[in-house]
């Protein structure tokens, strides 16, 4: 099934608009597709939603995940390891949207996947899927051009990152290009390490609402639900990795769904 | 066409190279390019950048006419560039006397580095002990195995060796990792890489501050022949040594210019390290080139007897010359490999470096081809004395 254009154009946009309305903040998890095979991973997003998740966001396996920590990176290998390819993730994708059609999903990865793909076959089936957004690691915007324009064409929102080391220009060189929303990386470093500089990262954000009206999601170092808490006063939505991912690092699926449960409505019920 | 200036102002060799990287590191990239862009053409950096090399590195290192060699073949005249002969033993410490100047100069006070052979880590552990900076290598567990006498050469010079256990647990992942500590590390450390690989500026730096290779090999052989050489060749990995050759000659029409990959088990195997010969293009460690990749796009591990060769992915100004037809590719196996590796030992007294005999073998099938008055030069990039224990477990002896 093909869900309508424009329900997908604004599902993000509606999203960040009602919780601005009720005066909450976006709860972003990331999980790796086929992470404990792609059934499971139909059954996390489908409990995500369940306990609190607004938008979902999927990573896409790679075998050399450059900007992931140990944690995240284990997680890559797993899913590389259940045959997870590409295809598989965005096929993942359109059965969810069977039973989901307001939670948007944003695909996070690394672009040689999809250069294998082919760009123009990875939009168009990405907009068959229900895609909502995506957000390469290694692809600032530079290099973005090519792929933009096909994921337009879909009405798929292309997400950069905004860091620490962002200067000014670039963060206006950024916004000019970004659309959906900001994603705010919260550290210089890796998936999974702490937040350490809070006063530089509230400065930073300050510079990128002076640039943008694009809603900002914090991601990177928030571990636990005080950590979100603590991000949620200065952006709109926060995003959480490792910690979840981490308790995929065992075979008992239901032990796995518990814990995200637990710490999915922590984090829900502090943003 | 001018094959030196390929490069546009943000890094591409036509579709290949550019600045694929997660955005922490656009900010660090963009204070290399600029120090780069001041220094590279600064005189008393130049300056000091030659006088390293001449007193400190050995340069110029000899076009020795390999008369024996050439002799037992029965075809073109053989020369090698005896990048052996440079301090610490291979053309990998060129680019590390280059790097540390700009270290210093942007005030970093940490190198990090990758290596696959070792022999880029043992010049990074060099240049930085000497410049009394921290330093961290990066090294595959497989490779640290199978190249115990360099880690002990960095661990004697100063530098920490961090074992990488991910992957193939080759240089590809010793790369992965290097990238992820200069994430997290930015603002004190200097990324020393290794090859023509990686996102701009470091494809076309690495090449400058190799580019002495080919510019004395010109020299030289004009001095010593009156002549430019029909042929050029050089081993390719991430292709350091073979651009550091090749660059001054791109534009000599006359010149054949040949590039040999590792073949490993056999190109048919799937097992090899060959990724112009039989890889396809796309992105990984910051540029777009040729990859050693599957259907899906995910990087498939590779194999060959040399560490310094089993890298899935090579430098895009290469894969540009390549495409351009300016450059061609070939593969060696790891067997024809060895067997040239006992050849020069034999007939010329020089123990080269595995990944240099994949060269030297591809020279000999080829000069026999030749005619005799017809020239070749071969890049003699690395001594083999880190080998030693490769080949002979191979002949069965413990050392």
């Amino acid at each position: 099934m093909q869900p309508l254009i424009s329900t997908k154009m604004s599902r993000i946009k509606n999203l960040f608009k009602k919780l601005k309305n009720e005066r909450k903040k976006a709860f972003i998890p990331y999980i790796v597709a086929g992470d404990g095979g792609l059934d499971f991973s139909l059954t996390v997003m489908t409990e995500l939603v369940q306990n609190g998740a607004d938008i979902i966001e999927l990573g896409v396996p790679f075998s050399d995940p450059m900007a992931d920590g140990s944690i995240i990176s284990y997680a890559h290998k797993r899913a590389l390891s259940n045959n997870t390819k590409l295809i598989n993730v965005l096929n993942l994708i359109k059965k969810f949207r069977t039973i989901n059609q307001h939670t948007p999903i944003i695909l996070m990865g690394y672009l040689n996947p999809l250069e294998s793909m082919g760009y123009q076959k990875f939009a168009n089936l990405s907009g068959d899927a229900g895609v909502d957004g995506v957000l390469m690691v290694d692809m600032p915007p530079e290099e973005s051009s090519q792929l933009q324009k096909y994921l337009q064409e879909k009405q798929i929102d292309i997400i950069f990152l905004i860091t620490l080391t962002s200067t000014k220009k670039r963060i206006q060189k950024i916004c000019n290009k970004a659309s959906g929303f900001i994603y705010f990386v919260s550290i210089k470093g890796i998936t999974g390490e702490k937040i350490s500089d809070e006063i530089a990262i509230e400065e930073k954000i300050k510079q990128i609402k002076k640039t943008t009206a694009l809603p900002i999601a914090i991601g990177f170092g928030i571990k636990n639900a005080n950590d979100a808490k603590n991000m949620a006063q200065y952006a709109d939505a926060v995003v959480v990795g490792s910690s979840l991912v981490k308790f995929f690092d065992t075979t008992d699926q239901q032990k796995i769904l518990q814990q995200i449960r637990k710490l999915s409505m922590q984090i829900r019920e502090a943003t | 066409m001018d094959y030196k200036n390929i490069i546009d102002t943000t890094g591409h060799f036509g579709n290949f190279g550019g600045s694929f990287v997660a955005e922490t590191l656009t900010q660090p990239l963009d204070e290399l390019k600029n120090a780069y862009q001041k220094y590279k053409n600064d005189k008393s950096f130049i300056k000091e950048f030659k006088n390293e090399l001449k007193h400190y590195v050995g340069r110029p290192s000899p076009l020795y006419y390999a008369k024996n060699l050439t002799k037992k073949i029965g075809g073109a005249k053989i020369y090698l560039k005896r990048e052996d002969l440079n301090h610490t033993g291979a053309h990998k410490i060129n680019n590390t006397i280059g790097q540390i100047l700009l270290a210093k100069k942007m005030g970093k006070t940490r190198i990090i580095a990758e290596t696959g052979a070792g022999q880029h880590g043992v010049a990074t552990a060099t240049v930085a002990s000497r410049a009394n900076l921290e330093c961290v290598v990066y090294m595959g567990e497989e490779d640290i195995k199978r190249q115990a006498v360099n880690v002990y050469r960095m661990k004697l010079l100063g530098a920490k060796v961090v074992p990488v256990k991910s992957g193939s647990k080759t240089l590809k992942d010793a790369l992965n990792e290097a990238m992820k500590d200069w994430v997290s590390n930015i603002d004190n450390t200097f990324y020393i890489i290794g090859t023509v690989a990686g996102p701009h500026p470091y494809p076309q730096m690495v090449r400058d501050f190799q580019k002495i290779i080919g510019e004395e090999a010109k020299e030289q052989i004009m001095e010593q022949e009156k002549i430019l050489p029909y042929a050029i060749i050089a081993c390719v990995g991430g292709g350091s040594n073979a651009m550091g050759l090749f660059y001054e000659f791109l534009n000599d029409k006359e010149t054949k210019i040949i590039g040999v990959e590792a073949g490993g088990r056999g190109l048919e195997t799937g097992q090899h390290a060959a990724p112009i010969c039989a890889g396809k293009i796309g992105v990984l460690h910051g540029n777009r080139t040729y990859l050693m990749s599957d259907e899906n796009g995910q990087i498939i591990e590779t194999h060959s007897i040399s560490a310094g060769l089993d890298y899935p992915g090579v430098g895009p100004e290469l894969s540009c010359l390549a495409h351009l037809k300016r450059v061609k590719f070939t593969s060696i196996n790891d067997d024809e490999a060895v067997r040239a590796f006992f050849d020069l030992t034999k007939y010329e007294g020089i123990i080269p470096a595995l990944e240099s005999s994949h060269a030297i073998a591809y020279a000999m099938q080829y000069a026999k081809k030749l005619d005799k008055d017809k020239i070749i030069i071969v890049n003699l990039s690395g001594r083999g004395d880190k080998d030693i224990h490769t080949i002979a477990e191979l002949k069965g002896i413990k050392i």
